[in-house]
């Protein structure tokens, strides 16, 4: 699916970033997973950093990463993205590593290794994409899902006096010496992705500076988890999920 | 398996933990991951202490979970890498242990058994013979195993571990226990440099324009493609069973009985073999030192001549199954063993050999 500058006269102004296989996602339509892929991998480009980025994708709607990015990538087990890539990072310093968790992954069953990643300062990029749900295993709850949520395994709506409250990780490691950089970003409009560009940008820049983990919550939706149309999903993460999850940056560097 | 000569250090005495420990830096090991559990916890005190002022690095993880992914992360970007726990330790690195068998790294990681199951208790026991040498996580596959029986031993087979699994790109593990890992002995340590690293084409370290994309993974969603991968594992087992089986044999030559036992009680049975010849009962033993691969050849080969096997572990009898197996039913194969810690004496082994001796009626005088 090459596409040429083939036109006389006609600048190509938008492309796929030569970081990404040529490989159409497989992802749900409406997904955000796609978007947060294309401008990770963007930046990788932009940077001039293939050559130099190992990605970690553990178990998860994001397991497949590794058929579009088009760096050295390494699969995890569930919840151990973090521990892997420091396992990557202790070894190879001088490389760019990122993981790209999901909430199942990230603030369920690797809560353990998120935070002592963070709290270590490893020098990593964790990306958090936080959809509410756990997509791959087909729309059950995630620690993340909002209370009243309905999901395949929440069908009465989240209960929290039974299950518990969603959880705030990205504010919880915030509060972590290690952590650099913590930002919430959305992928919902073209404007949030162009933010969320942003900053990842920063935090592989962060990442030459050897001063700490930088953590980037993505918000996300699931329309087939949600069982919504994308339209609908985007109306839900800015009516219900930004009220629990607002956006901004949560840890800035100290100037 | 091939045997290599080293150039070795003066004798020095050191614990079984600390000379693994030792060895370890001397085989030019890049990196350890580890949590403190007894009886193993020296190793990662000995690294902790070592590593800043010589090379390498260490961390100790949150958890053995977290040490087993970055085993994992670590191998696949092209380290020597290690880890070491004992038993309830390794339990929880099994579900790690089965993504590295099936990813095909080489690592090493060091179990120092203690009593079981459950917390069970400090002290030596071989309770973890199946999950070693079975595979221990989900899955079809296999590590290759080690099994020292002096603190020479513990230090040497870092070396066989390191590069048995970087040249089949598979774990390997040194089953040890709580005895060996703690009791003090002459060692001769090998020095360091001797174990040459090779630049790996798999390995995940950043993709230069000139090449594919490195993958490191065990999903492999296609049945067809995970029966290859399956097939591709099970004929690599196969090279392995056929080039790296070692044992040793004492005193087997005219023995009537054969005692197999490895590691520990591989030691306390070399006491029964002369307590027995004292007696004029022949008695010789088979030291599996590869639990997988096993040495059914040699096994086999011994039904021809002896009368009966006694297999004796520090455990229910699990050994045991895998001597019967090799025997094939060609002479009675016994068992003898202690479990939760406990040690099986010389005098009560030979006093099981008595025993059977007496019911078989084949007391030769």
């Amino acid at each position: 699916m090459h596409i040429e500058n083939n036109i006389d006269g006609l600048e190509l102004v938008y492309k796929r970033p030569e970081t990404l296989t040529d490989t159409p996602f497989h992802y749900c339509p409406g997904c955000g997973h796609s978007v947060a892929h294309r401008v990770l991998m963007e930046v990788v480009e932009e940077l001039g950093i293939q050559d130099k980025t190992i990605g970690i994708a553990p178990v998860g709607c994001s397991v497949f990463a590794y058929h579009y990015m088009d760096v050295d990538m390494q699969e995890a087990a569930h919840g151990r993205a973090s521990a892997v890539a420091t396992g990557v990072k202790r070894v190879r310093p001088d490389k760019y590593v990122f993981s790209y968790q999901g909430d199942g992954d990230l603030a369920a069953i690797g809560t353990a290794e998120t935070i002592h990643t963070v709290n270590r300062g490893e020098n990593i990029l964790m990306v958090f994409i936080n959809n509410g749900i756990y997509g791959m295993t087909g729309g059950q709850m995630a620690p993340t899902s909002l209370v009243g949520m309905k999901t395949s395994t929440s069908p009465y709506g989240r209960d929290a006096a039974n299950v518990g409250y969603p959880l705030k990780i990205t504010e919880l490691i915030a509060q972590l010496p290690g952590a650099y950089y913590v930002t919430r970003q959305s992928v919902h409009t073209s404007g949030a992705v162009r933010k969320l560009k942003k900053a990842i940008k920063a935090s592989f820049e962060y990442q030459k500076l050897n001063k700490g983990t930088c953590f980037i919550e993505v918000v996300s939706n699931c329309p087939s988890g949600w069982k919504m149309t994308p339209k609908e999903t985007i109306d839900y993460i800015e009516q219900q999920m930004f009220p629990m999850y607002p956006l901004g940056d949560i840890k800035v560097p100290k100037q | 398996m091939k045997e290599i000569k080293y150039k070795r250090s003066e004798p020095r005495l050191m614990k079984g933990n600390e000379a693994l420990a030792e060895a370890a830096i001397c085989a030019g090991m890049d990196a350890y991951f580890g949590y403190p559990i007894t009886p193993q916890s020296e190793i990662l005190e000995y690294f902790t202490e070592q590593i800043p002022k010589r090379q390498g690095i260490v961390l100790q993880a949150e958890s053995e979970v977290a040490s087993i992914n970055m085993v994992y992360g670590a191998a696949g970007a092209g380290a020597r890498v290690m880890t070491s726990s004992s038993s309830p330790g390794i339990s929880l690195m099994q579900e790690g242990i089965s993504y590295i068998a099936s990813a095909q790294l080489p690592c090493l990681v060091v179990n120092v058994v203690r009593g079981g199951p459950g917390l069970g208790t400090i002290q030596p026991s071989q309770g973890d013979y199946f999950q070693a040498v079975k595979g221990g996580g989900h899955g079809d596959y296999k590590l290759i195993v080690l099994a020292p029986a002096t603190v020479q031993e513990m230090a040497d087979f870092v070396f066989d571990a390191f590069r048995l699994a970087e040249e089949y790109r598979n774990p390997a593990m040194i089953l040890s226990d709580g005895a060996l890992g703690q009791m003090m002995e002459k060692v001769e340590l090998i020095e360091e440099g001797q174990l040459p690293k090779s630049e790996e084409k798999w390995t995940t370290v950043g993709k230069p324009k000139t090449r594919q994309r490195n993958i490191i993974t065990s999903l492999f969603i296609q049945p067809e493609k995970m029966e290859q991968i399956n097939i591709d594992l099970q004929a690599k087992y196969k090279v392995i069973e056929e080039n790296e089986v070692r044992y040793e044999l004492i005193q087997t030559k005219d023995a009537d009985i054969i005692l197999s036992a490895y590691g520990l009680s591989a030691r306390i049975c070399q006491k029964v073999v002369e307590l027995a010849r004292e007696k004029g009962i022949k008695v010789g033993l088979l030291r599996p030192i590869t639990l997988f691969p096993f040495p059914k050849k040699a096994i086999a080969e011994l039904a021809n001549q002896a009368e009966f096997f006694l297999v004796v572990e520090m455990n229910a009898g699990q050994m045991v199954e895998d001597v019967a197996l090799a025997v094939n039913g060609k002479v009675p194969v016994h068992f003898k063993g202690r479990m939760g810690g406990m040690i099986p004496t010389p005098e009560e082994i030979l006093a099981e050999v008595e025993a059977i001796l007496e019911k078989q009626n084949l007391v030769k005088v």
